[in-house]
């Protein structure tokens, strides 16, 4: 009956999560994107950066995205560049979530004196424009790859999971079975990570979500800026390289309109999806 | 409430203090020493290398010890002083930022003002109209996920470039210079309205679905379900839940100010509209370091006010606030 029980709860998410329009949707479209961003760099010849073609071509058979001002391949742009735009959400969005996490839930247990000290850097981090922090550091690195975008951006995007996660903690570690832990003289660390991180994983997940979005959208902006990987690919760079080299002014939407479609699509759908799963998680919400 | 705006002030203090700090930081500590990075990338003859290089050297004042350098740097602060511009040279660093400044309050101001009204608004309406819920929320849902460059450059492609109705560079005709005359300042709306809609279209969508969720949320609690079963005329009762959803919204918008300064400083570069954010990509691009770190000290300092001054309205709005019943 005991092992019986769990499964039973699964089936019951996976139901309603089937049955969730606003899931399907977001989910098939962030599936797509990712299938694309796996296979569509191998379906193409050239390389993103080389110089494989007339300049300035709309798109044909030959190059399906068309060609930018120098002739290199958008096709080949594009999907090398959704290839960063997941890893930097991926790696970004985890850093963002696990920071925000450890520094909830320490504050939100421990109370006190970690929780005023940790509550003021929350807040101070928090007021701080990440993207003025992120702009002086890229600034000063001379070599910057993808990864290390990712890390930086994943260590000042924090503080606003940080805190809804120290609030969601406060309202747990006053309940019985976190009483009942304590009096069982269990360490802090065992009863934070088995008692009360556990019941919140729901939640959990849908900050990361929200941190996997947030992260694609900063370095967006950062590679827009020109702060972005000195080597490699990304759909920013691509915007960047568009508007500086007059994309604009010559109508080529084929260069232009693409990367930050695909960006406004995925992290379009990772909102859809973080609403559907809401639903799914809280039963008060779902549709009938 | 002084016990709320002491609380926050001292917050903002720190704030300061900590980015003022990691303005002097980073190019000390970063790998490297950014004086030949910055010669290296410039590519120049020996001799006038070594000229640079001691002509930085003083500048950042690199010779002197550490706590020296960094009490410095905060003495200069107070002066005004934040450095000559590599890039635009010899003009100070102070003067460059000092005219940017009203392209991006002209920019912004609007921009995030009538947005947040007009999103909570139609948020509003959204909630209890099944029609406008329908079209709104996945029309709020793509513009509020859309990159603020994205958005700003498919309007100036659309209106733009295609239909050739607006002009996409600049903040006044190449042919005209800045005097006040009618002519000129309808030149300058016309080149205002294509970056201002970019940013408000980003930020309406959001507020609009902030707003929309929040009604919902709050006709569902408690004291709407009471007031239902009391009778009370729906009117009402969705006035009360409209001044509720509204506090969340006041906090999001400070919180969000700095991923709006930052949307404007992309959209700005799109449109070579001469603000802040068009200055940072043009020292990006030169390797002006002092430059880069006043705007830095610029933006944060910007933010803070605007986040005090949310504050303050706060205290208005929410007479919780003015009790001392909340800490935060």
């Amino acid at each position: 009956m005991a092992q019986e029980r769990p499964k039973e709860v699964r089936s019951e998410f996976l139901y309603f999560a089937l049955r969730n329009r606003k899931l399907r949707v977001g989910l098939g479209i962030l599936v797509f994107f990712l299938l694309f961003a796996i296979i569509g760099p191998f379906l193409t010849e050239y390389d993103p950066n080389t110089y494989a073609g007339p300049s300035a071509q709309p798109p044909s058979s030959e190059f399906w995205f068309g060609t930018t001002t120098f002739g290199q391949d958008v096709y080949s742009q594009f999907a090398h560049g959704l290839r960063s735009t997941f890893i930097v959400g991926l790696i970004g969005g985890g850093i963002g979530t696990l920071v925000g996490v450890v520094i909830g839930l320490l504050a939100g247990y421990r109370g006190g004196m970690v929780d005023e000290i940790l509550n003021m850097l929350t807040n101070i981090v928090l007021i701080i424009p990440t993207l003025s922090v992120l702009i002086i550091i890229a600034a000063y690195l001379a070599v910057r790859g993808i990864l290390t975008e990712s890390v930086f951006i994943g260590l000042t995007a924090w503080p606003w999971a940080a805190r809804a996660i120290r609030a969601q903690t406060f309202s747990l570690r006053t309940r019985e079975f976190v009483d009942l832990a304590r009096m069982s003289g269990r360490s802090s660390l065992r009863i934070v990570f088995t008692e009360i991180a556990p019941n919140m994983m729901s939640y959990l997940f849908l900050v990361f979500i929200l941190q996997f979005g947030g992260a694609i959208l900063n370095a967006a902006t950062l590679d827009f800026i020109g702060l972005g990987p000195t080597r490699g690919m990304s759909l920013g760079l691509m915007m960047n390289n568009a508007v500086l080299w007059a994309a604009l002014q010559l109508g080529m939407w084929w260069w232009l309109i693409p990367p930050g479609a695909a960006i406004a699509a995925i992290v379009g759908a990772l909102y859809v999806m973080n609403v559907g799963l809401d639903e799914v998680f809280n039963p008060k919400l779902r549709e009938m | 409430m002084r016990r709320y705006l002491g609380r926050k002030l001292l917050i903002y203090l720190l704030t300061f203090f900590v980015a003022v700090t990691i303005d002097w930081l980073i190019p000390r500590f970063m790998p490297g020493n950014p004086v030949d990075t910055m010669l290296a990338r410039m590519a120049l003859r020996a001799d006038s290398a070594e000229v640079l290089r001691s002509y930085y050297i003083r500048a950042f004042k690199l010779d002197l010890p550490l706590w020296q350098q960094y009490l410095n740097f905060w003495a200069a602060l107070f002066r005004g002083d934040l450095g000559i511009s590599t890039w635009l040279f010899p003009q100070p660093v102070f003067q460059i930022i000092k005219r940017a400044v009203p392209y991006d309050l002209f920019l912004l101001l609007p921009a995030i003002i009538l947005s947040w009204i007009a999103g909570n608004r139609v948020g509003a309406i959204a909630a209890r109209v099944r029609w406008l819920d329908n079209t709104i929320l996945p029309l709020g849902y793509i513009l509020t996920a859309s990159p603020y460059m994205w958005l700003a450059i498919v309007l100036a492609w659309a209106l733009g470039n295609v239909a050739g109705i607006f002009p996409i560079a600049g903040a006044y005709g190449f042919g005209l210079r800045p005097h006040l005359s009618w002519l000129f300042i309808k030149d300058l709306l016309w080149h205002w309205f294509l970056p201002f809609s970019s940013l408000f279209l980003v930020m309406f969508g959001g507020w609009a679905i902030g707003m929309r969720n929040m009604i919902i949320y709050e006709l569902e609690s408690e004291y709407s379900r009471y007031l239902e079963s009391l009778g009370t005329p729906q009117r009402l009762i969705r006035k009360y839940a409209f001044r509720n959803a509204m506090l969340p919204q006041i906090t999001g918008l400070a919180l969000q100010l700095g991923g709006i300064v930052a949307g404007a400083l992309a959209t700005e570069i799109v449109f070579a509209y001469p603000g802040i954010g068009y200055m940072i990509l043009n020292a990006v691009q030169n390797q002006d370091y002092f430059l880069i770190q006043g705007c830095f000290l610029f933006i944060i300092t910007g933010v803070l006010l605007a986040n005090f001054i949310i504050d303050l309205v706060y205290i208005v709005v929410d007479p919780r606030t003015r009790l001392g019943m909340t800490g935060e």
